[in-house]
């Protein structure tokens, strides 16, 4: 009811742009906000980079704008550094990466896809980005707290998070974000089952609602053992209990006050429970729009549809059963080391399995070259370079020497920068003639592809042979220690690449702003895509669809035999 | 019973929006407290000395305690069975019963916590205090959000449109839900706490 | 002596051999699977690009899922129904099962078996040479028993700048006890049970050319194991980050014939270090 009548009154630019109910105004302001972050903690990184490779030199042009004692004479500090380092790695996993996949992709394209007028709660809808936003805030704040932002690293190892400064406005944070999560994934999995148009079995659900689905199960049972984790650190900082906190400390020649008797281990038990899934949700979402654009750039139904979608729902469940090969050489029992071994080996068959489907589905193909569909294929190989390279360090005994080094940051990064921003760069491409009604310039794509694919390769790739020498991450000053005194111009490799990846992002930032206002004009339907959020107006208009849609196969009937055209949309009744 | 099994027969699960909702965030609430005992059970297996919590808490308390919330997860189904009947006192009698025992159990709950404090006792004191006041804690503010949720049903009782509403008899069966869930919870919190 | 490649550090322990092996064996491999399957993927794009006139080809187009029909001899087969109609599904499961095979033959023959000589079995302490390392923020504070092979009592009161791990050296069994700040002597070819626990925050024992890496964690006592094979200085890391000097914190590793440590070792022994005059200055 409501629906139909607001679709009547004009409403006001506060509802329609700001407090906006409708699930595709928020997934905007999802997608702003969160790319707005990213390019906040791509920027911390920048500075970070300029100290890597030129230890002890001032940073030019802005380190004299830094607080003397974060930067003194403009050389950056081991605590700044620190902080830069624990903020670059939680701005860009909870408040960049996470939001822009679920928050963006997830609330916009959801419904779309499924056929229904909203999410399930628009209004919970609503408070999710309004308590992502404030979270954000906070968390950015908390540089300009006495003592500074958080600087434990991003996974907040106690003892060292409770007697560090910064850590209290990064948990309070942290509990705000939680729960826009958790409000967050509560509507997606309401929505995804309560809300499917007529017909829209589970089967012919498109593999990027799996994609979320799987997500939001993870966020809704992965996040509150982080939430509860938080509440003991919390309590630990706050009124000096000991959950952390063994017996008998001394720090810097001063005993520490509280009772003792907790466990440091605990904590990090905790929160790898959350980060293991929490990589999942990073990578899934990316995973499903790679799907839907090769599936429809191939012009082929995608090759294992229901082993990409029993592969997910595999690695859902699996990712809650290895968090602890991140703790292989942490004092951890290292018999359990061999149970995790195993688990963490068996996650990797389902994901072989999904990279091995989007693969085969380039078989027979009639491949469309246009810029999402590049970066969709730059997913596959950079990816597997991210995948394969979590090979030995999952393996216990290999993990003794990587854990810790370069290795793994180039890993990771591999596995989140150019597989998942990748495919949430290309995402943008694809999706945005349907949520502007325009085409973004081709040209200028081309060149923000290529010119991102080489440098996130120049920044990463010099990090294996850097991790195999021995250079452990998380040193300010990467010449303090000898044996890393041989791989130091990679750094600076690494460092002039990141700088360039920053220029190669502004081809993309003109692009987007310009073609909202001054794209060339396309039509509902400008891929020939099968999915139902092609069969709606573009952008879909308040309720998204005219007329309840009625779906009657499954969603990439590419080059259906006896069709004349070589796409069937999900909802064409004939 | 068909009613109820399909109580929205336009969605795909036959569950309106709101139940599932609810069902959803109450597992999210069940992941916190599991987290919460397994910490308390490695915290505990780990350390050296742990009182015995008869000997540290007052159990007579914690008893009247549990007394009370089992009551009051009983009145809550009573306000429930009200609505369905469509008998708008009976459910604000009910209701107000069910709120009256939860301001009790915080009272009783605040003596307890006084009584540790005037004998010097703080969640810093030691491990064991330490789960035992942020557990219980913990357990409180979800108390207080269940008083401030079945508060606004009472009071929107009072208003036309909302109890004619239809899904007001679906906003009371999710506060009903969260709140026997909260009883839950304390029933595992009373012996792990207590007799344990 | 090339005992190391692919940038790896000298191997200057027994089972740094064993460790490296397991890397290039598993680099081989991914590089082999990484162009195999390189080769393949710019064949499948050059192969099939949109060209004028030439549709894709659907899989299911020539053998749809209805006119496959299980042969008898297999039809008893529990699944085989099942496994026939999807047949072209699992066909993409093929490279799970290589990868499987070998990830199972890695686990069972490789790491298990390793990892265990390494982390789970400990030398025994009447062989091996017993030294208690406690790290600091951002020190290593390195603890021999001396001739007695008895450590002396530590404890917390006597923490203090000139002791930063509380000897207490009215204990007869620390009269022969020696500790060192960041150097730690190890003789070569024999076995070092190193017991690792710190003071404050976590850090983590890392000698690159041992191959050894473990944390070093407050509250608890971590035992790891080190046979040196090389005679040489190297270089301890703190490898968790523990605060701002974290990059600062290093020791120097000396491996040296039993003779010298033997010699070295009489050498710090000797004089109890005096106590200082006033116990309760702080630094």
């Amino acid at each position: 009811m409501s629906h139909s009548e607001s679709g009547h009154h004009e409403l006001s630019f506060t509802q329609k742009y700001i407090f906006s109910v409708d699930h595709k105004m928020i997934g905007l302001q999802y997608m702003i906000t969160s790319m707005v972050f990213l390019l906040v903690g791509f920027g911390l990184m920048l500075l970070m980079r300029w100290q890597l490779a030129f230890p002890g030199q001032a940073i030019p042009f802005f380190g004299h704008l830094f607080p003397a004692d974060l930067a003194p004479n403009g050389v950056m500090s081991g605590q700044f550094y620190n902080t830069l380092g624990a903020m670059h790695g939680t701005i860009m996993v909870f408040l960049g990466v996470v939001p822009l996949g679920v928050g963006a992709y997830g609330n916009y394209l959801l419904p779309l896809q499924i056929g229904a007028p909203d999410m399930a709660f628009p209004r919970m809808n609503m408070m999710s980005y309004w308590l992502y936003l404030p979270g954000g805030i906070l968390m950015l704040g908390s540089f300009l707290m006495p003592g500074g932002a958080a600087q434990s690293g991003w996974t907040s190892y106690p003892p060292l998070s409770i007697i560090n400064p910064g850590q209290t406005v990064w948990i309070l944070s942290m509990v705000i974000l939680i729960t826009s999560s958790l409000l967050g994934s509560i509507n997606f999995l309401v929505t995804a089952i309560n809300m499917r148009a007529p017909g829209m079995s589970l089967g012919r659900l498109p593999v990027f609602c799996w994609a979320q689905i799987v997500t939001a199960v993870l966020l809704l049972l992965a996040f509150p053992p982080l939430e509860a984790a938080s509440i003991l650190q919390l309590m630990d900082r706050v009124f000096h209990t000991s959950f952390y906190m063994p017996k008998d400390l001394v720090i810097l020649g001063k005993q520490y006050v509280g009772s003792g008797g907790g466990q440091p281990l605990l904590w990090q038990h905790l929160f790898w429970f959350l980060a293991h899934p929490e990589v999942y949700v990073l990578v899934l979402p990316p995973m499903g729009i790679v799907s839907e654009i090769i599936a429809n750039n191939t012009r082929k139904p995608l090759h294992g549809y229901k082993t990409m979608v029993a592969s997910m729902i595999g690695i859902g469940i699996m990712s809650f059963l290895v968090w602890a090969h991140h703790m292989f050489i942490s004092g951890m029992s290292p018999v359990l080391g061999n149970f995790f071994l195993v688990t963490t080996m068996i996650i990797s068959v389902p994901s072989v399995a999904i990279l091995t489907c989007l693969i085969f589905s380039l078989k027979g193909a009639s491949i469309r070259y246009n810029v999402p569909m590049l970066f969709a294929l730059a997913f596959l190989p950079l990816f597997g370079i991210g995948g394969l390279t979590g090979l030995p360090l999952g393996l216990t005994v290999t993990d003794i020497y990587l854990h810790d080094t370069y290795y793994v940051i180039g890993h990771f990064h591999f596995v989140v920068v150019t597989g998942s921003i990748i495919a949430l760069l290309g995402g943008v491409y694809y999706w945005f003639p349907k949520w502007y009604g325009r085409k973004m310039n081709d040209t200028l794509g081309q060149i923000h592809f290529w010119g991102s694919v080489i440098c996130m390769c120049g920044i990463f790739l010099p990090m294996f042979p850097m991790g195999l020498a021995g250079a452990s991450r998380r040193l300010y000053d990467p010449t303090a220690q000898v044996h890393n005194l041989g791989v130091q111009p990679l750094n600076v490799v690494s460092t002039y690449f990141a700088y360039a990846l920053a220029l190669f992002q502004l081809p993309f930032i003109y692009n987007f702003f310009h073609s909202i206002w001054a794209g060339e004009k396309t039509v509902e339907n400008p891929w020939k895509a099968t999915t139902l959020e092609w069969a709606c107006p573009s952008p879909p208009p308040h309720g998204n669809f005219t007329r309840t849609p009625r779906v009657y196969r499954g969603p990439y009937e590419y080059t259906a035999p006896g069709r004349k055209t070589d796409y069937w949309p999900q909802t064409d009744p004939s | 019973m068909n009613a109820i099994v399909m109580d929205n027969p336009d969605t795909h699960s036959g569950v309106s929006n709101a139940k599932l909702g609810v069902w959803l965030f109450l597992a999210s609430e069940v992941m916190l407290f599991a987290t919460l005992f397994t910490s308390y059970i490695v915290l505990r297996m780990g350390s050296t000395t742990w009182p015995w919590g008869w000997e540290a808490l007052n159990v007579p308390l914690a008893t009247l305690n549990t007394a009370i919330l089992i009551s009051s997860s009983v009145t809550i189904v009573m306000a429930y069975a009200r609505v369905y009947d469509r008998d708008r006192t009976g459910f604000r009698t009910w209701m107000a019963l069910t709120l009256l025992l939860s301001f009790a159990f915080l009272v009783v709950k605040a003596f307890e916590y006084g009584h540790e404090f005037h004998l010097g006792i703080g969640p810093s004191t030691s491990v064991f205090y330490a789960v035992y006041f942020t557990m219980t804690g913990l357990h409180g503010i979800h108390i207080l959000g269940g008083i401030l949720l079945n508060g606004a049903l009472l009071g929107m009782s009072y208003s036309d449109s909302s109890w004619n509403d239809p899904l007001f008899l679906g906003r009371v069966e999710g506060a009903g839900l969260y709140w026997h869930f909260v009883d839950i919870v304390w029933i595992f919190l009373f012996p792990a706490l207590y007799l344990l | 002596m090339n005992n190391h490649s692919w940038g790896l550090p000298v191997a200057a322990s027994t089972y740094a051999g064993k460790i490296d092996f397991g890397i290039y064996l598993i680099h081989a491999a991914m590089f082999g699977i990484f162009v195999l399957w390189g080769i393949f993927f710019v064949y499948l794009l050059i192969r099939y690009r949109q060209r004028d006139g030439v549709a894709a080809v659907r899989e299911d187009h020539h053998d749809t899922p209805a006119r496959i029909s299980v042969p008898d001899s297999f039809s008893k087969f529990p699944f085989a129904q099942m496994f026939y109609r999807n047949a072209g599904e699992l066909k993409s499961l093929l490279p799970d099962f290589l990868v499987m095979a070998f990830e199972v033959a890695l686990i069972t023959f490789y790491a298990l078996p390793v990892w265990n000589s390494i982390k789970i079995s400990m030398p025994d302490e009447k062989d091996a040479l017993v030294v208690e390392v406690v790290a600091e923020q951002f020190a290593w504070n390195v603890h021999y028993a001396g001739a007695d092979g008895k450590f002396g009592r530590r404890s917390l009161e006597l923490v203090h700048f000139n002791n930063p791990i509380g000897l207490d050296r009215t204990d007869l069994d620390s009269f022969d006890d020696v500790t060192v700040g960041n150097e730690l002597h190890l003789p070569l070819g024999r076995k070092a049970l190193i017991k690792l626990t710190s003071k404050d925050v976590i850090h983590d024992f890392f000698v690159p050319e041992f191959r050894i890496k473990q944390d070093a964690v407050p509250g608890m006592l971590i035992p790891i194991w080190i046979e040196p094979t090389r005679i040489g200085h190297y270089e301890l890391a703190c490898a968790q980050l523990c605060g701002f000097g974290h990059a600062l914190m290093r020791a120097d590793v000396i491996v040296e014939t039993p003779e010298d440590f033997a010699r070295w070792l009489r050498l710090r022994a000797a004089p109890a270090p005096a106590k200082p005059a006033n116990p309760s200055e702080e630094f």
